[in-house]
């Protein structure tokens, strides 16, 4: 099924390199590829796809699970064809930068930011690359999983009795 | 008493104090000011069922009308400081009411983006435990905060420039 996706037999012929991995599951496809090669890809997706809709940009930490450590994630749709492709590129913690589609889709903008500031992930050229959840003066990232959750100058809760 | 206030402990004081308190504790203006889901119960106390304008309570929209500024909800880091702005804004004398989990002791949100409780912050009169609090709980609340009031002394002297207003402890 995911072999026959027009999206994905477009992007194996035109980026065979860059598309590493193709999965499906209940019926979303999910296509993997380098994020050296995310704004062409994104790019091509857009303009000869038609996937106009880029409905979320979100970031996962594997930490001590896999690598690279950040894996984006992009959810697109889209609109005249009805159907919906999700995006990863693999972000290693040494270098945690990747290029900034918000050229592509303007809505990528914000949630860029949102990724920025909880995740620590460096968009290039991105126009706007302030914290927008966080104040301005924080220091970390706090969806990061080496980030305590009660903040980095508390001790946690341990229960009444303890 | 004496030069600090000379108008403290005689009987002509103590009545007077009664009316001032009388007349804060039957006009408590809270602010109109919610953060989470208690606003929604807020919002209920004060609508017709419950009706706290029987107790005097009116929500005023703007700080400098209010005398009362009730914690509805949960206090983020990043809302602490308008809180603090808003607070500083209204007249004395003020009070603050502590509403809910959230506001009393951070609730069940322990985590790095949470005031643990606004009393951090602010002089707190009330708290009201609860998640959230029934309007039957809020409005008790306001009563405790009523009795509060009542019991505050030399309030005439310190309106008339005279000493400072004493607040009892509870």
């Amino acid at each position: 099924m995911a072999e026959t996706n027009r999206a994905v037999i477009k992007l194996r012929e035109k980026f065979a390199a860059s598309v590493l991995d193709v999965k499906e599951f209940r019926g979303e496809v999910t296509v993997t590829v380098t994020r050296e090669n995310i704004l062409e890809i994104c790019n091509f997706l857009k303009s000869s796809l038609a996937y106009n809709l880029c409905t979320d940009v979100t970031a996962v930490d594997y930490l001590g699970k896999q690598e690279p450590r950040f894996m984006m994630v992009y959810n697109l749709y889209s609109i005249p064809n009805k159907d919906r492709l999700r995006v990863k590129a693999g972000v290693p913690e040494a270098d945690c930068t990747i290029d900034t589609v918000s050229g592509v889709w303007k809505s990528a903008n914000w949630l860029e930011r949102e990724v920025y500031d909880l995740m620590g992930v460096t968009f290039n050229n991105h126009p706007d690359l302030r914290r927008i959840l966080m104040t301005d003066d924080w220091v970390g990232h706090p969806l990061r999983k080496d980030y305590p959750v009660q903040g980095p100058d508390r001790e946690p809760y341990k229960g009444r009795l303890s | 008493m004496g030069v600090d206030q000379p108008l403290g402990e005689n009987f002509i004081t103590a009545s007077l104090d009664g009316l001032v308190n009388w007349a804060r504790k039957s006009s408590i203006w809270p602010m109109t000011f919610g953060l989470a889901c208690c606003a929604i119960e807020m919002m209920a106390t004060g609508a017709s069922h419950n009706d706290l304008d029987r107790f005097g309570i009116i929500f005023r929209a703007s700080p400098r009308q209010s005398d009362c500024i009730i914690i509805a909800g949960t206090v983020t880091k990043k809302m602490l400081p308008m809180i603090e702005t808003v607070y500083e804004q209204m007249p004395e004398p003020k009070w603050v009411v502590a509403m809910g989990a959230c506001a009393c002791s951070g609730g069940v949100f322990d985590t790095y983006s949470v005031v643990q409780g606004i009393d951090t912050a602010l002089p707190v009169d009330v708290y009201i435990p609860g998640c959230p609090p029934r309007p039957e709980a809020l409005l008790y609340g306001l009563l405790k905060l009523q009795d509060k009031i009542m019991k505050d002394k030399n309030s005439f002297g310190s309106t008339i420039g005279l000493g400072q207003r004493l607040e009892s402890a509870a």
